[in-house]
């Protein structure tokens, strides 16, 4: 037909024409982020600096609200067809990223962009969590923390408490023995606070134990995978910590952060266990007693494995040109520059992810000077992660977590006992998990 | 039917109602459409595949305890916030309406609230409430001893809720009572305070009675007040915590579908919502036919 | 009232008074922290006695929550769904009671329905709706095979995709809910008590019915209208689920979503007093309408329940 032949030429003439005005200026990468204020501010200055740094690639960082806000935005975006090239999404959305069909595995964006990457260099514990059942990166870990242990140093001395290792965790049992003593004695109106419990007392105590918190592989061999949690290992250090609860050696101070962190900072705790960003967190908090910080505790007779990272990776999403995944790709390799590495750790308290930079750190004596800064490292580091240590990937896992956290505080208000929580959060869990497979099947 | 003169016209009548049409197909009856298809399907949330499951995502949602408990809190809520709203705006609109002479200005000290947005009524509240230092929290804690935190303790959170969205809806109830309240003929309040009927015995008697149209009416529109228009304070005060304890229907509905990503499960939400808010508005106009029969 | 009761007024006013101070409380006491200092705010209990800060706090709280902007917008946003809800309503209440044509009544019992599902009922695919206004047309495209029916047709491969999203946008904003017909319904009811005769002298004098419309029906609709305006603007600026899902963008913000950008969050300062300060400046707007148009406002309210 002489009218379609005409349009076809038209067309092509004016997007012909158009480009040609567009060679001459650096090719736009969209970075969605849902950093916040300092944290912002943080990653604003390494895009300023990468756009410093050449002028084929301009990046352009946009903050969409927080992680759920901006996870939306990128869905939204992608069935709108107009997603950016790089979105950050937290480690409980894994999973649907990486079913989505919408990325661009790293490890293949990296080959195909022609830049040579050495993972071996990078922190194994870190890159497992966002790797593929084969063991290929999809997605560049950016900002990532794990659960270390804070203690209140003047309680401690109190009681005649020595301050404890950085490298060498306690045990279990030892921690009851020392919050046994806080409590008797009345130094400390109770023991231990824990933020974030499903993270710290169950996902990162089944790590550290190498106990399988779901089956096949914590669910990176298959959709069809089911909670393991109410094992009998588990179940016994729910056991353990309710019965602490009932003599004040443990209090439940809230679901998420902010309860045990101000009950911590109160004194009214003596021992707080949550994120490494917590550091930064308590030195603008804690103006009256000195506190300090260890890894988590071990069962006794224990070789610990390494404790799992929470936080973001930065995905890259499917259908831009072959020209702005070379930018894309460039950007992420300057983000793993020893240099951007030590800012990020160092303004942040996130971990650094090569092993060069925390090496350069270490020689340039920062730990020697900040020796709180190395305890979540070392703890990450201890260890190469086994196939139930490495992470978790479920789908629905923040409703997951909303059943953990709905189970386990009813342990503590004494209305179910602990073994048939665990057993109630597996069924409800498996029944999520069975949703999210039917769904991808 | 009262017969009517009506304009003759080819295209007009269908020019004019164009708009309104255009707009409630795209924006209402498609998105309710596919809102109830969506909610009999599994749909990953990138939009790539769909499938087929009937009532599946009913089924997990009714036996699940987790939406089981967010209709009871729902009720809960809609009916503590429609108790306190209405009695106090009752209470202070009868005493409004005893004082003759400042009546336009009462109402203008009362009325602004209406005007408040929730999210923001939540906002005053979360700082007069706040365990740390909110000086209502501090009230509490000295004067009942009690524990107050709604950070920890579910019902301190519902509490502060109720407080914020009750105390919004207490203008508009107000408004809706002083109107109520000066339709009562004169001559029936007359005749009975020369019965020797005191003042409270007229009120219970004759005014409330005569209310009770108003009164039904006000408890159905504060109770779809605060199944939907409360969404801006549950999300800037409690976030659906402390352990989904605030976690209204409405809430969920966002939660699953926005946060959680469950796109099937969210939409049979959205349809059990629908048909709840229909049986109560349906439910209204038949009891308000019933009583405006009554009153005659 | 009827006898005289000096005893029983005087707890009457009393108790007037009691009420407006619990009705009145939070905003006296949100002014009040806003015009302190962070030092005394965040002092237990906090002092009654207002301070000297308010002009700090207000400026403050106006560039940290970037307030101007979010305002605008809010703004904007509800004089569009005011404007546009009374307009559509306006004319299709028109059309439904003074012609006489084939889907009058199905008309308005399509309108009647959306009346009682709020857009908190229908989010997610309204939402879906405004990513794309065009699906409904592609849906239907797609349904049909009509891409297979084209290439057919003209012998190449073709594929239609329309796309027309209203996200982070002015009209994302007030489209999906000038969709609720509650003013069309309030317009119907009183179109209905306008009397017959005005109608036939406007036929008789040979006028169109938009001259009708015009020069009878509108002037006779002021008060509803000005009504309508205080209703819609409130409730416009006061949206908050919808703006939250259909903006992402910081610059498309509506102010009542943006102030929890203001309230401290637990890691930081109790800088209360910025963030009421910011409270009080973003209510602003919706209650001084109210109080400027209380009278029709009332009127308005009171004729919407019958």
């Amino acid at each position: 037909m002489k009218l379609s032949r005409f349009c076809l030429l038209f067309i092509t003439a004016v997007c012909l024409a158009l480009p040609a005005s567009a060679f001459a200026k650096p090719v736009t990468i969209n970075w969605w982020h849902a950093m916040r204020s300092a944290r912002g501010e943080v990653a604003a200055k390494m895009i300023a600096d990468f756009n410093a740094s050449q002028s084929d690639y301009k990046v352009v960082g946009t903050f969409k609200g927080n992680y759920d806000e901006t996870m939306n935005a990128g869905v939204a975006a992608f069935r709108a067809k107009k997603q950016p090239h790089i979105l950050q999404v937290f480690e409980v959305g894994t999973q649907t990223m990486m079913l989505s069909g919408a990325v661009y595995p790293v490890f293949e964006l990296m080959k195909d962009a022609g830049i040579e990457v050495d993972w071996s260099r990078y922190l194994q514990a870190v890159l497992s969590y966002y790797m593929n059942a084969d063991g290929n990166l999809m997605s560049m870990p950016f900002n990532s923390s794990t659960p270390i242990m804070y203690y209140n140093v003047d309680m401690f001395k109190k009681a005649g408490i020595a301050p404890l290792s950085k490298t060498e965790p306690v045990t279990w049992d030892e921690l009851g023995e020392i919050t046994k003593k806080l409590v008797d004695a009345k130094i400390a109106p109770a023991g231990m606070v824990t933020a974030w419990q499903s993270w710290t007392q169950i996902e990162n105590y089944s790590a550290i134990h190498n106990i399988a918190f779901a089956s096949k592989a914590n669910g990176y061999k298959g959709l069809d995978c089911k909670l393991e949690i109410n094992n009998p290992t588990v179940a016994k250090h729910i056991e353990r910590l309710k019965s602490w609860a009932d003599d004040k050696r443990f209090m439940y101070g809230g679901q998420k952060y902010q309860g045990p962190k101000s009950e911590f900072i109160a004194q009214n705790a003596a021992i707080y266990i949550d994120s490494i960003s917590g550091i930064a967190k308590l030195k603008k908090a804690v103006k009256d007693f000195k506190w300090d910080a260890a890894p988590l505790p071990i069962e006794a007779g224990t070789k610990p494995q390494n404790s799992i990272i929470g936080g973001a990776s930065l995905w890259v999403l499917n259908g831009h040109t072959k020209e702005e995944y070379k930018g894309a790709a460039a950007f992420l390799k300057f983000l793993s520059s020893n240099q951007m590495q030590e800012y990020w750790h160092k303004e942040t308290g996130y971990f650094p992810i090569t092993i060069d930079a925390y090496e350069d750190l270490k020689s340039k004596g920062y730990y020697t000077a900040n020796p709180l800064q190395e305890v979540g490292i070392t703890q990450l580091n201890r260890a190469i992660p086994t196939e139930i240590s490495r992470g978790l990937r479920l789908g629905y896992f923040v409703q997951i977590r909303n059943i953990i956290n709905e189970e386990l505080e009813m342990v503590w208000n004494g209305k179910k006992a602990p073994q048939k929580a665990l057993d109630d959060a597996v069924a409800r869990s498996n029944t999520q998990l069975a949703t999210f497979a039917k769904t991808y099947k | 039917m009262i017969k009517r003169s009506f304009f003759k016209s080819r295209y007009l009548p269908y020019l004019l109602i164009f708009p309104q049409i255009l707009v409630t197909l795209t924006f209402f009856y498609w998105p309710a459409i596919q809102g109830i298809l969506q909610s009999f399907m599994l749909s990953d949330p990138f939009g790539r595949k769909s499938t087929f499951v009937w009532f599946y995502n009913y089924i997990e949602l009714f036996t699940d305890p987790l939406y089981l408990k967010s209709i009871l809190i729902t009720f809960v809520f809609s009916l503590a916030t429609a108790a306190v709203s209405i009695s106090l705006g009752l209470f202070i609109a009868s005493m409004a309406n005893r004082a003759l002479k400042a009546k336009a200005l009462v109402r203008t000290m009362l009325i602004w609230p209406y005007a408040v947005a929730p999210a923001i009524s939540g906002i005053m509240w979360l700082f007069l409430l706040h365990p740390s230092y909110g000086v209502v929290a501090l009230a509490i804690k000295k004067w009942m001893g009690i524990d107050w935190n709604p950070v920890l303790y579910g019902s301190d959170a519902m509490i502060m809720i109720v407080m914020a969205s009750a105390w919004k809806e207490v203008s508009y109830n107000f408004v809706f009572f002083m109107a109520g309240m000066q339709a009562v003929p004169k001559s029936l309040i007359e005749a009975a305070a020369i019965d020797g009927a005191g003042p409270l015995r007229r009120f219970w008697t004759i005014t409330f009675p005569l209310l009770s149209p108003t009164f039904f009416f006000l408890t159905v529109m504060n109770i779809i007040y605060s199944f939907f228009e409360t969404f801006g304070i549950i999300h800037t005060v409690t976030q659906g915590g402390p352990g989904g304890s605030t976690n209204i229907l409405v809430y969920k509905v966002y939660q699953d579908g926005f946060v959680g990503l469950n796109l099937g499960s969210s939409a049979a939400q959205s349809v059990v919502l629908m048909s709840l808010i229909i049986i109560i508005t349906v439910l209204q106009f038949k009891f308000v036919e019933k009583k405006v029969q009554y009153s005659g | 009232m009827v006898e005289k009761t000096p005893i029983l007024d005087f707890f009457t006013y009393a108790f007037l008074m009691l009420g407006i101070l619990i009705v009145g409380f939070p905003i006296i006491y949100s002014l009040i922290a806003a015009t302190l200092p962070l030092d005394e705010v965040s002092r237990v209990p906090m002092p009654m006695i207002p301070g000297d800060q308010f002009l700090v706090n207000m400026t403050e709280a106006w560039t940290r929550g970037n307030l101007g902007t979010q305002i605008t917008n809010s703004i904007i946003m509800a004089t569009g769904i005011t404007f546009g809800k009374i307009v559509v309503s306006m004319i299709g209440a028109f059309s439904i009671v003074y012609f006489d044509y084939k889907f009058r009544k199905l008309a308005f019992a399509s309108v009647f329905c959306t009346l009682m599902l709020p857009v908190e009922v229908r989010i997610l695919p309204t939402y879906e709706m405004a990513a794309n206004v065009l699906s409904p047309v592609q849906t239907i495209w797609d349904f049909l095979h009509l891409n297979g029916l084209v290439s057919w047709f003209t012998g190449n491969d073709f594929s239609l995709s329309l796309n027309w999203s209203l996200l982070d946008s002015y009209p994302g904003l007030i489209f999906p809910l000038i969709a609720s017909a509650t003013c069309t319904f309030l317009f119907r009811q009183f179109f209905l008590t306008i009397p017959e005769e005005l109608c036939e002298a406007a036929k008789i004098d040979g006028a169109t019915p938009m001259i009708f419309f015009r020069k009878i029906l509108f002037p006779l609709s002021k008060t509803n209208i000005a009504a309508l305006v205080v209703i819609e603007f409130v409730y416009g600026y006061n949206q908050y689920l919808w703006p939250l899902l259909v903006t992402t963008n910081t610059k498309m913000t509506t102010a009542v979503i943006g102030l929890q950008n203001l309230i401290p969050q637990a890691d930081d300062l109790p800088e209360w007093n910025i963030a009421l300060g910011g409270a009080l400046l973003v209510m602003l707007p919706p209650v001084l309408v109210v109080l400027f148009m209380q009278r029709w406002f009332v009127k308005g309210l009171i004729e919407k329940e019958k």
